[in-house]
């Protein structure tokens, strides 16, 4: 096992050098009562999200661990590269398989991938979205198994959350811990609000006259994501809105305001393709606009991210990226998929049910680690229901070997202890460059020996440092 | 700004002041239950009547007893107007609108929030009412303070005043119109003690008991106290001088917008009427004549400000 402070044997690795002279000198009752002030804090800011169903505990606390997570400059460098060849590459590919699809003419992704899946939206056929940008903004999950193994574990395309966590767990490590940054330097991350909205005005449609009127679209007070979609307005100086704000006037998106409605040049929409509109998708969505697929298809509204996005994080998918990121860039990817089974393909069903326990087998369309297996973690009654589940409809899954991920320090009561994490990275894709924040979001399961790091399933977050050259 | 956002400003801010009267009734009905005794059911059920409760409150108790009354309007789920209603109701619009409030607007109402959250989470004891109180008055107070030394002077700031002196205004209504009887000259004779133990109450009810004491050296009769929370222009919870706000508001956002709607011409003649009227001529024409046409029409305002400024559609 890697931790990536320790290194495999209890030697500090390069990156934690200066923060380990620090903690070292630290008494431990003072980071503890750090630990709990952070808790306030966050509380008091109210950076909450919403469980799903469950009435009682409807506001939680995403808990903050103080130890930073640090990546190196070098490290950061080869990551950054990767990154951004696989966003490119998929937005290489979304607008060809939308197009002409040449990738499957050329034999590289067999058709039925695409024309079978849901995510696959055939009203976006033909469409060229302003700037040709698919995917303004992405979160590409990666986990780390050793000194320099990487691997892609998801890259999602649709409307990935967590930056606002991302932001708000520097601020509190700079207002908990200011001499730290005064002795480390650390590269900063709050730009992030300020490159996207550049990013997305850069990406106005045809209609937009004057300077870009941005919005982000909410599901609403009670989405689990409310408070990020609120900060994220907030700190764009975006007006947040719902469904029942908006509609169409004079072939644009209009806002209620109290003058009148209002046209968007550029909605951040936060709503799942599915309930964008329910005249073009699902007809009972409250949440969406009547009518703003004709718009945006005119050339009305830019909406980020494009619908159908869906279908290039799609985990079927996702075991193609290799041979898709070498059909649009001509190059070898330099980040790693994560080897995967497609359940769809009779050797691999057979392979993944005899090997169940060894494998973390998911839902093709899931996501939050909901619906997901974890082989080595489940009782033999788990892994026996769920390949009912698996025999009944094997292309619905896809497995992948149980990856020992990289731990990284937790404050406990008793001290540092090694947890595991992952690293979601956020890249803001515009017409003239993709702009990736240093460092991420770094999730961790709290519980020790977990390895599932998702906040509606225990996990917490962690402060994540690139370092300086 | 989103009419939406208007509507959850104005509502936020309806909501708190709302918290802050039902604080103050309660502790002007529970003062009396303490000096008179014998008096206390009657005001247990004036109190909730002026809350606007009554029926809620009948579906659940057959009689007007202090730990029911307490019960119900702090803490009951069921009670719309209950202290905790009002309060999730207030920090719910507070999160609609987060990005029309300051960062320490938003903190203020969230840690209100959290507060009494904590504070209401088990049954209020009476000798723990006057702190629980006083607790509610600060919270409200802390956000009130949030918003006059950070927000911009603009338009939210305008819906968020609206909503606070519509608000107020209807319940210093309220107040007058469950107890106006003791007001009425034929109901009183000088010298009785009750009429002196309930227009200390309704005086109270108001937070006006002192200011009255020290404009009237000490003197207390109906039409003086009838005059103060209605007509006074210097009392902040009197009708005239809730509508000399409602009116300055209502302006800022016309010269601001350009536009004058129906809402101002309601606004500007309810303010007339508060003006060209004298106490005399009020009682003249009856008082709960005055009273209930005065609640209607302030009603009317409010829904006329949230069509106008398009809160809902």
């Amino acid at each position: 096992m890697f931790d990536e402070m320790f290194g495999n044997d209890n030697f500090v690795r390069e990156p934690y050098r200066q923060y380990q002279h620090w903690i070292d000198d630290e008494d431990i009752t003072r980071l503890h009562k750090k630990s709990a002030e952070t808790e306030a804090i966050f509380r008091r800011t109210g950076i909450t999200f919403n469980v799903y169903g469950r009435e009682e505990a409807a506001e939680r606390l995403i808990p903050f661990d103080i130890v930073p997570r640090v990546i190196s400059a070098r490290e950061w460098t080869r990551l950054s590269r990767g990154i951004e060849q696989r966003v490119q590459a998929i937005n290489a590919f979304l607008h060809d398989i939308y197009h002409r699809q040449e990738i499957i003419r050329a034999g590289r992704i067999p058709a039925e991938l695409i024309a079978n899946n849901e995510a696959y939206l055939p009203e976006m056929i033909g469409v060229s979205p302003p700037g040709n940008v698919y995917t303004h903004i992405v979160g590409t999950d990666i986990v780390r198994t050793g000194e320099d193994e990487f691997f892609v574990l998801e890259d999602n395309a649709r409307t990935p959350s967590g930056v606002s966590y991302m932001l708000e767990n520097r601020e509190t490590m700079l207002h908990m811990f200011p001499e730290l940054f005064s002795k480390i330097k650390i590269r900063a991350v709050s730009d992030y609000p300020k490159n996207l909205r550049r990013s997305l005005s850069a990406c106005a449609p045809r209609a937009c006259t004057g300077r870009p009127v941005l919005a982000v679209l909410t599901p609403g007070i009670h989405n689990s994501a409310y408070f990020e979609h609120s900060f994220l307005a907030d700190q764009m100086g975006a007006e947040l809105v719902e469904g029942h704000d908006l509609r169409v006037v004079d072939g644009r998106i209009a806002m209620r305001t109290t003058k009148g409605y209002a046209p968007i040049d550029v909605l951040y929409r936060r709503v799942d393709d599915e309930y964008l509109d329910p005249l073009t998708f699902n007809p009972d969505s409250q949440l969406g606009v009547p009518g703003i697929m004709d718009v945006y298809r005119s050339g009305g509204i830019t909406i980020a991210n494009a619908p159908g996005t869906g279908i290039a994080d799609d985990k079927a998918i996702y075991s193609y990226i290799p041979e898709i990121v070498e059909f649009y860039t001509g190059e070898k990817a330099i980040l790693k998929n994560v080897p995967t089974w497609r359940c769809a393909e009779a050797d691999s069903l057979a392979y993944v049910l005899d090997n169940l326990e060894s494998l973390v087998v998911k839902e093709v369309h899931g996501s939050g680690g909901y619906g997901m297996l974890v082989g080595p973690a489940a009782s033999k009654r788990e892994v026996a229901a769920f390949k009912k589940k698996l025999k009944a409809r094997p292309g619905n899954y896809i497995a992948q070997p149980t990856l020992s991920l990289s731990t990284v320090p937790i404050l406990t009561k008793k001290g540092l202890a090694p947890r595991h994490v992952d690293l979601r990275p956020f890249v803001l894709v515009s017409p003239n460059e993709t702009k990736i924040t240093p460092g991420g979001l770094t999730r961790v399961a709290l519980k020790e020996g977990s390895l599932v790091v998702n906040s509606s399933q225990g996990g917490g977050t962690k402060d994540t440092w690139v370092l300086e050259e | 700004m989103l009419g939406k956002t208007a509507g959850g400003v104005f509502w936020m801010f309806r909501f708190l002041e709302r918290s802050e009267n039902t604080s103050r009734l309660l502790d002007a009905g529970f003062r009396i239950a303490l000096t008179r005794s014998s008096a206390a059911e009657n005001e247990w059920q004036s109190v909730v009547a002026t809350a606007g409760s009554k029926h809620v409150y009948a579906e659940k108790y057959d009689v007007y007893e202090a730990a029911n009354v307490i019960d119900f309007l702090l803490r009951d789920k069921s009670n719309p107007s209950s202290v905790m209603s009002v309060i999730e109701g207030a920090r719910n619009n507070a999160r609609l609108v987060r990005t029309a409030l300051t960062r320490e607007v938003w903190e203020a109402t969230n840690e209100c929030w959290m507060t009494l959250k904590a504070l209401l989470s088990r049954p209020t004891r009476e000798r723990e009412l006057p702190e629980v109180l006083g607790t509610i008055r600060q919270q409200s107070a802390l956000v009130r303070g949030a918003l006059h030394g950070t927000m911009l002077r603009n338009d939210i700031y305008d819906f968020a005043r609206l909503g606070t002196f519509l608000e107020r205004a209807d319940n210093t209504a309220r107040i007058l119109d469950v107890k106006y009887y003791v007001l009425l000259p034929s109901a009183s004779f000088v010298g009785s003690s009750m009429d002196n133990v309930q227009w200390e109450t309704i005086l109270r009810s108001a937070s006006a008991q002192r200011a009255y004491r020290w404009l009237n050296q000490g003197e207390i009769n109906s039409l003086s106290i009838a005059d103060f929370l209605i007509l006074s222009r210097h009392l902040p919870r009197s009708l005239a001088f809730c509508y000399s706000k409602v009116t300055d508001n209502l302006k800022y956002l016309e010269d601001d917008y350009g536009t004058r709607h129906a809402c101002h011409d309601l606004a500007a003649s309810i303010d007339k009427r508060l003006k060209d009227q004298t106490i005399d001529s009020i009682f003249e024409t009856g008082l709960h004549e005055f009273i209930t046409g005065f609640i209607r029409d302030n009603n009317t305002l409010g829904s006329q400000i949230e069509n106008d400024y398009r809160f809902n559609g």
